[in-house]
């Protein structure tokens, strides 16, 4: 009886499992299914399910043919700032959470403190002045200005997840090769660093899909269409194209999204430990 | 005991006054990107909130300080306190719901076989994966009015029909829209970390619960959820900023076809304000609002991380 009862409950937990994959997947299945769609099949009161009739032409379209708003120079905006954008953070992050890891000085915890409150602050609140801010430095619609402030918004948490990477290599490994008469800088290089290598990778993945993904900062302080990043370029071609071709719409949203999506599954558990590593543990 | 320990080296004190002194040298780039990019802006933004500063005063009018005559212009506004409200019932609305449906998820997970298990684990990460503006225009497109796949399936159903739809000109079903795009976006990050906690709970504990009669809901409540309090928390306070201060979905949806003055969120008003009508310090005072708001809300987050770390 019971046994039965588990069993009933097994498979009605598959349906749902099932239901949650679908419906998790679908919007994913039907951007990809609408971008590989000849556009005059779309425009129907009755959709086609499957790209029956498959085409490459609506991403022609996009790469090609939109001279009103071009793919390219969003696509190199967006590909500039946000490799600048990892290098910069990475570097700036990896010196601070070791310096929060491996020391122990006056104030630590204090930096800590304002670290965290500098993460809640939201972007929406900051743009009225950083706007400004910008403008005074001369920095609105450039690849330095955009990069500046990515760097500063992914900051707080790059430094707070490597930390806990750096936590995670033990010192004792250090001075174990510090008594076989490496110096503490060698011992660093040779021994904590390789064995950072997965964190440094995990943490610039997360500032890739930060920068990449940024749409509010970016259409504040790169408005004009020369500077645009690849979401704002996305937006201004969804308002241009609404009436006329969702096919290329959805053929654009496929080109930005897939470099994130492989991005993402390389990292993901990395992220969610990093996020609530201390509330786990407790 | 070593000599070491009982006669203080002489080099011991500078070598780790250098240390020290290392310590900040390194946080050094860090905290001065931080001090530019946050810390000076935001303290501008203090003093811009009580400047007289619209469009003359851009284009080299005199600027003055008018005390907290831009506060109380918003806090009398009736415009203000509607947007105020809206995105305060919107964030509890798309909090519960996330957190209803994530925690249902990630139970889901723990009692169904493996195979289920890693599809459904896919569908989150894909999900979650999805760009924020990508994910709101693809959902834009399925609830297109004329061609979108949504009216399409609903009109399948016999007696239903939804043909020509128009979804986002209703206040109430744009906020509807809106607020199942992000719940479907933030469910994986609510499901994966709750999933993740109730891996740690030792099977023992659940299978003795099971045999002492306890009911799924029992077991939850007196059995899961206090295991798992801490984990709730910090995700429950998480999900309140994000959904507070959430722009890009509501704006983006504007785009495709809601009605602004009806539908602004607190993100979304600051940015009118501001770049849109050129009212900086109006909206410098918003902002400094929406800042203490969330701040209030932060303080747990950072109460609770800091304890976590000492222990």
């Amino acid at each position: 009886m019971i046994s039965k009862n588990r069993n009933l409950k097994i498979f009605a937990g598959s349906v749902a499992g099932i239901i949650v994959f679908l419906v998790s997947i679908f919007p994913v299945y039907w951007m990809l299914n609408t971008a590989f769609t000849p556009n005059g099949l779309t425009r129907r009161s009755e959709p086609l399910l499957f790209p029956s009739n498959f085409t490459w032409e609506n991403f022609q379209t996009v790469l090609f043919d939109s001279d009103q708003t071009p793919f390219w120079p969003a696509l190199i905006n967006s590909l500039a700032i946000t490799m600048l954008t990892v290098l910069f953070a990475l570097a700036f992050a990896f010196l601070s959470s070791v310096a929060l890891a491996r020391f122990a000085f006056f104030g630590r915890k204090t930096f800590i403190v304002v670290l965290l409150f500098i993460q809640m602050i939201p972007g929406e609140a900051m743009i009225v002045s950083l706007y400004r801010q910008l403008d005074t430095w001369q920095l609105l619609n450039s690849i330095g200005g955009l990069t500046l402030v990515y760097v500063a918004t992914v900051l707080p948490f790059t430094i707070w997840m490597l930390r806990g990477f750096v936590l995670g290599v033990p010192e004792e490994l250090e001075h174990a090769a510090m008594i076989d008469g490496c110096t503490r800088v060698q011992a660093f290089r040779k021994i904590t660093f390789p064995l950072l290598a997965p964190g440094l990778v995990a943490t610039g993945v997360f500032g890739f899909i930060q920068a990449w993904n940024e749409f509010l900062l970016a259409l504040v302080v790169n408005s004009r269409p020369e500077a645009m990043t690849l979401p704002v370029w996305l937006r201004t071609y969804q308002q241009v194209n609404n009436e006329t071709d969702w096919a290329a719409i959805m053929a654009g949203s496929t080109l930005m999204t897939l470099p994130v999506l492989i991005f993402f599954v390389i990292v993901q558990s990395k992220m969610t430990s990093g996020l609530v590593a201390g509330a786990v543990k407790g | 005991m070593s000599l070491k320990q009982i006669v203080p080296s002489r080099k011991a004190k500078p070598q780790s006054r250098s240390r020290k002194n290392l310590g900040w040298l390194l946080l050094v780039p860090a905290s001065a990107v931080l001090a530019l990019v946050i810390g000076w802006p935001l303290i501008n933004l203090i003093i811009l909130s009580f400047q007289e500063f619209g469009r003359a005063q851009v284009f080299g009018a005199d600027i003055e300080f008018i005390g907290f005559e831009n506060y109380s212009n918003i806090l009398t506004d009736d415009g203000f306190w509607q947007v105020l409200n809206r995105s305060l019932v919107f964030a509890a609305v798309v909090v519960v719901s996330t957190m209803v449906v994530g925690t249902l998820v990630a139970l889901l997970m723990n009692f169904v076989p493996k195979r289920i298990k890693v599809l459904v684990q896919i569908g989150l990460l894909v999900a979650w994966a999805m760009p924020q503006l990508t994910a709101v225009i693809v959902w834009g497109w399925m609830f297109n009015t004329e061609y979108g796949v949504f009216n399409y399936l609903l009109s399948q159903i016999p007696g239903v029909d939804f043909y020509g739809h128009s979804w986002l000109s209703n206040p109430i079903s744009f906020f509807g829209v809106a607020a199942l795009i992000i719940t479907w976006q933030s469910v994986p990050f609510v499901a994966l970390t709750i999933y993740a906690g109730l891996t740690q709970i030792p099977k023992e504990m659940i299978e003795a619960a099971w045999l002492d009669g306890a009911s799924g809901w029992q077991r939850f409540k007196d059995l899961t959820f206090p295991l798992l309090r801490p984990i709730f928390t910090i995700v429950i306070i998480l999900q309140i900023i994000w959904d507070l201060r959430v722009f890009t979905q509501i704006y983006a949806l504007q785009g495709l076809g809601g009605l602004r003055e009806e539908t602004n969120t607190l993100g979304v008003y600051i940015y009118l304000t501001s770049l849109g009508s050129g009212e900086f310090g109006l909206g410098g005072a918003i902002a400094v609002v929406m800042v203490v708001l969330m701040s209030a809300v932060s303080a747990f987050y950072i109460k609770r991380t800091l304890e976590d770390m000492d222990n």
